[in-house]
């Protein structure tokens, strides 16, 4: 009777002990709280664990058996629920604390501005990839230049008349020995075509990008300070028709492959035969872009090259007007004021 | 160079297909910048005469004008001018004529009276650059025609050649005629001439005393002249090259120098009769030419005189006032002659004085070309001279400098494959080359031939000369297109990759590239504190204020802060990456590439800030010496970055006064970089360092540093105190105010030990930090609580 009323208010003790525990976890109201009913609940003093200490008293073994079931079920019911609990706060935690801190971030847009190149140097930058994907090298060469790399090497003796086609800007001579005129600010970037032919060897590739100079008064299409790019290809066996092919080559890279070129006959004193090459848009119409033409001998040989053995040719043109008109520029005077409102048009 | 279609039809059969010529004229070289349609008749105007007017009531301001057309019908039509009267003859536009300005006559008429057609004015038609009042054309003209062909207008076609440096033979009808002919296949018919010598022998004795400037001198005397108005086709040629009809021998000098190219002069023949002398003038020698203008000559230019010494013109350039043929002139001594190019040019420069015969001698003309020019002279001349006398005895004076007539020169067959690629044989090149005067055998010697170059073209001298001749012959376009396949690995060197890097490190930190004018006012290098002693000058500046050759970015790129700020642009900050060009000890200058970055409001802070991400970015290092302040910087905020004894840069502020002189308000932050150093230090491929798996001891340290103790030697101190263990060490706060006194400031650094094999234990630990301290304490600072 003993044993028997001591099982029975054993199993309706842990039924007890189970609602009480579920009762606490339902009422913790935050993590913290939950954690403290956990604890409580582990601890030597919860229900649970006076309960299971009792069950070595009991003697029949079935009996005890059948309570320690009861009492892992309900522990494990407990655990159960502590999980769920302890989930479903932390989750409205997150909620609570996403919902909270919102963050308007059209606040933060353009805290920190990009900085731009330079339209001229992005018109540059365009023209060397695209001839350094036909196979090109980059050359550079000084601004302040020699009569000799400026006009002589380039087949324009000291009483040429072309000469004076090019309104040089001489620089004062520095000292009594200097000869007048004998130093100048480059008017093309030809010269570094001799540069490069002193310097490297056939077969040479390059094209030469940089700033020129000429005394022309500024207007609406000319600066006095401007920049070119030039190519020059010397190998054994080029021909006029290569020259055709890298112009067309190029036309159709950088314009576009609805473009076309074509050479008619020119003359500048570097080249022979000469041409100016125009390029045609897909509408018909036909613009005149650069000069061009096979090395003349003379410039050859200037540059140390046999031109008997080597033949070559060269072109070139003008960058800013591929930059104005890329950008609809109207005056080119504008590409030159440094005036921030413009410089950051164009990224 | 003007080119009227009607008369290069003379040389050869071109045709009437206007764009067809055009392009093929394009194709030979001779670029035709413009094509112009002049007298271009308009259809369905015709001469109409005025019967009467007849005011409206309610239109005060036009006319109604009742006409008759020669075909008895009486039309009347509305007309807003009032220079007609009755009887006059007038251009009628009948309805449906298309009018040049694109209107349509239409019935359209005014108060519900329609209008049979519209009177025009000579602007409406073409005809003239009247446009005040109507056309009105002579008495009698027959009614009811074609109003062109009443007043035997021909329409035609100017086209505007741009004629290049080396065809001195295209700046007249003849040289164009020939290339153009050769280009088409069709045979030249060169200009009816006329050689008779009917007069008794005249001579004019001529003395060259400068052989090598005048090395041909040839006069021919013609009479039975009388001087009258040329006849209207001739006046209208001129006119549309561009040119005024002044009398028939002034006309005719003018035509042959258009047509063949060949400069002349005709002279009243009783004021050189007793010769010419051809001599170089005197220094500060006057004399007025033609166009009434006194010219002061210096002793290179090159006089003709008569036999007085008395200058009759410039040799070359133009002729005198005072031996013109006049309306009197019935004899007249035509000279041609041959002056050097280059001193023509010379002259023509230094006088500012271009005319149709300097624009001619300067590229040289045919020194053999004077007969011919003489009896076309002869030929024109008779036309409105009948009695032209041509007089035997022609004067004929060479020199040795005169060019030889047949020059010659090699040609490899070779050569026009090699720069050409294609084959020509002898055969073939005759072909191209001789019908423009180039003259040869047709068998080759050795894959050689002897090409004759004529004497119109000075151009030519060598061998490539002729290669291009048959390059404009063959055609450009059948030369053929071949992209050859580059056997070079095409890339930018490591200078140019790196300064691609450089500016995209820049542009990343907010910095957009200004362009500044490389030129400078005189004294604007000395507003920066820079001297101006090494600085290039142009001797031919546009304008004083752009005569100096930049030294240092520094002026321009403070210019363009100030243009900025003074268009209240906000967050200015601007780089430049350019050359300077120093004055060296060679010819050429100690030209380098230069870095500025300008950030306008803002400190040494943010300088040191750019020169950080900089030096990062492309791998360089430098010291800082703050003890030599940069020119132009702010002496206690700025520092030289320097190697050694080299000095790489600036960073810093700029100097508050220069800012002031740019008229600059706040602070400038500035970087400045030599990048001609910097770019071709090509950074090695780093080598992996082990990463340690043991974990750090971190801890920070605080001192309380006096200002005169750098933070670079402070961080220098504690890096060599923490030796191999201290793998990272930041300066992470500095702190000025309470608790430190005013010339001190509180350093704070963090700093973390790692071994790479072990952990760290707390004897090492506290060793490494106690040498750190001690390093601190050696320079005077204090550990903070």
């Amino acid at each position: 009777m003993d044993e028997m009323s001591s099982s029975a208010s054993l199993t309706s003790e842990i039924s007890e002990a189970q609602t009480a525990a579920l009762a606490a976890i339902a009422g913790a109201g935050d993590a913290v709280a939950l954690r403290a009913v956990q604890a409580e609940l582990a601890s030597k003093k919860s229900a649970l664990t006076i309960l299971r200490s009792r069950l070595g008293k009991i003697q029949d073994g079935e009996e005890r058996k059948i309570a320690g079931q009861a009492i892992n079920a309900c522990a494990q019911s407990i655990e159960a629920a502590l999980t769920d609990r302890m989930s479903t706060l932390l989750a409205d935690e997150r909620a609570f604390q996403v919902a909270s801190e919102a963050m308007d971030l059209s606040e933060f847009v353009s805290a920190k501005r990009r900085g731009t190149t330079h339209i001229v140097t992005q018109a540059t930058q365009r023209l060397e990839d695209v001839f350094i994907g036909l196979g090109f090298q980059v050359a550079e060469g000084p601004e302040v230049e020699t009569d000799f790399y400026n006009f002589e090497a380039l087949n324009m003796p000291k009483t040429h008349p072309a000469r004076s086609e090019f309104d040089t800007m001489f620089i004062e001579p520095t000292s009594a020995d200097q000869e007048p005129n004998s130093v100048l600010l480059r008017t093309h970037t030809s010269p570094v075509q001799i540069r490069v032919m002193q310097t490297w060897k056939p077969p040479i590739y390059a094209v030469m990008p940089g700033r020129v100079f000429r005394r022309d008064t500024p207007d609406a299409t000319h600066m006095p300070v401007f920049h070119q790019i030039e190519g020059i290809v010397v190998d054994k066996g080029i021909t006029f028709a290569h020259l055709a092919g890298i112009i067309e080559a190029f036309t159709k890279a950088f314009f576009g492959n609805d473009f076309s070129s074509r050479l008619r006959p020119s003359f500048f004193p570097f080249t022979e035969p000469s041409a100016e090459f125009d390029i045609r848009r897909a509408n018909g119409a036909w613009i005149e872009l650069g000069g061009c033409g096979m090395m003349h001998p003379n410039v050859l040989r200037a540059g140390g090259i046999d031109p008997d053995e080597y033949t070559g040719f060269a072109f070139g043109f003008g960058i800013d007007r591929m930059a104005k008109e890329r950008h609809n520029v109207e005056d080119i005077r504008e590409m030159y004021t440094n005036d921030l409102r413009f410089l950051r048009q164009f990224s | 160079m003007k080119i009227l279609h009607s008369w290069l039809k003379e040389f050869a059969d071109f045709g009437d297909d206007i764009d067809a010529l055009a392009e093929r004229i394009t194709e030979l070289g001779l670029a035709v910048e413009s094509v112009e349609h002049v007298g271009t008749p308009v259809k369905g105007v015709v001469t109409a005469q005025v019967l009467r007017l007849e005011k409206h009531p309610d239109a005060a301001k036009v006319t109604r004008v009742y006409v008759d057309a020669g075909d008895g019908v009486e039309r009347h039509v509305w007309c807003g001018a009032t220079n007609m009267q009755a009887g006059d003859v007038v251009p009628l536009a009948t309805l449906g004529t298309n009018m040049p300005d694109g209107r349509v006559i239409t019935q359209r008429g005014i108060l519900g009276i329609d209008s049979e057609g519209m009177l025009c004015s000579g602007t409406e038609i073409g005809l003239s650059s009247d446009g005040s009042g109507l056309l009105i054309l002579p008495k009698g003209t027959a009614l009811g025609r074609d109003v062109y062909e009443a007043l035997g207008v021909d329409s035609d076609v100017v086209f505007d050649l741009d004629v290049t440096r080396n065809r001195p033979d295209c700046t007249g009808y003849l040289g164009v005629a020939r290339d153009v002919a050769a280009g088409m296949g069709k045979s030249l018919t060169l200009p009816k001439i006329d050689q008779s010598e009917t007069g008794k022998s005249l001579s004019v004795p001529v003395a060259i005393s400068a052989p090598e400037r005048c090395s041909r001198f040839t006069v021919r005397v013609m009479s039975g002249i009388s001087i009258t108005q040329s006849p209207d086709w001739i006046a209208r040629r001129l006119a549309r090259a561009g040119m005024r009809s002044i009398n028939n021998v002034v006309d005719v000098s003018n035509l042959v120098n258009l047509e063949l190219n060949q400069p002349n002069h005709a002279y009243d023949f009783d004021s050189v009769k007793d010769g010419f002398i051809v001599r170089l003038a005197r220094d500060g020698e006057q004399f007025t030419t033609l166009d009434a203008v006194e010219r002061t000559l210096s002793a290179g230019d090159l006089l003709i005189c008569n036999a007085q010494d008395k200058p009759v013109g410039i040799a070359g350039i133009m002729g005198g006032l005072d031996s013109e043929v006049t309306d009197a002139t019935t004899s007249i001594a035509v000279e041609i002659a041959y002056f050097e190019p280059d001193a023509v040019r010379a002259t023509s420069n230094r006088l500012a004085l271009r005319t149709e015969a300097s624009l001619r001698f300067e590229r040289g003309v045919d020194p053999f070309g004077a007969e011919f020019a003489l009896a076309r002279f002869a030929e024109l001349l008779r036309i409105t001279c009948p009695g032209l006398v041509v007089h035997a005895g022609i004067t004929d004076v060479r020199t040795d400098s005169l060019p030889e007539q047949v020059r010659t020169t090699q040609v490899r067959l070779n050569t026009i494959k090699r720069v050409l690629g294609i084959d020509v044989t002898a055969q073939s090149l005759a072909q191209l080359i001789t019908p423009i005067g180039f003259t040869m055998n047709t068998t080759a010697i050795n894959g050689e031939v002897e090409v004759g170059i004529p004497s119109w073209r000075n151009d030519c001298t060598s061998e490539i000369d002729i290669v291009e001749e048959v390059a404009r012959h063959y055609g450009y376009d059948n030369l053929g297109k071949i992209v050859p396949t580059s056997p070079v690995h095409g890339r930018l060197s490591d200078v140019q990759k790196r300064r691609r890097l450089l500016r995209e490190i820049v542009v990343s930190l907010g910095v957009s590239e200004a362009m500044p004018n490389p030129f400078l006012a005189p004294g604007e290098l000395n507003k920066v504190g820079l001297s101006e002693d090494n600085a290039l000058r142009l001797a031919n500046p546009l304008v004083a204020e752009e005569s100096v050759l930049r030294t240092s970015l520094l002026p321009g790129m403070l210019k363009s802060i100030a243009y900025n700020q003074s268009h209240r642009i906000r967050d200015i900050s601007l780089f430049e990456i350019g050359h300077v060009y120093p004055q060296g000890t060679e010819i050429l200058p100690d030209e380098f590439e230069s870095l500025c970055i300008m950030v306008a409001g803002a400190d040494a802070s943010i300088a040191m800030d750019m020169w950080s991400q900089v030096s990062a970015g492309l791998g360089i290092g430098a010291q800082l010496a703050q003890d030599q302040p940069p020119a132009g910087y702010h002496a206690t905020r700025s520092a030289l970055l320097k190697r050694g004894k080299a000095v790489l840069g600036a960073v810093g502020e700029i100097d508050p006064s220069v800012l002031a002189n740019a008229g600059i308000v706040g602070r400038v932050a500035c970087l400045e970089v030599n990048l001609s150093v910097v770019l071709s230090e090509v950074t090695k491929p780093q080598s992996a360092q082990l990463v340690s798996k043991f974990p750090s001891s971190d801890f920070d340290l605080a001192f309380v540093v006096g200002n005169t103790v750098s933070a670079a030697s402070m961080m220098k101190a504690i890096r060599q105190a923490g030796g191999n263990l201290l793998v990272d060490v930041a300066l992470f706060d500095i702190y000025r105010g309470k608790g430190v006194s005013d010339d001190a400031r509180s350093l704070a650094y963090r700093l973390r030990l790692q071994a790479p094999d072990r952990t760290l234990t707390d004897v090492e630990v506290s060793e490494v930090r106690a040498k750190c301290i001690a390093a601190a304490e050696k320079l005077g600072a204090t550990l903070r609580g």
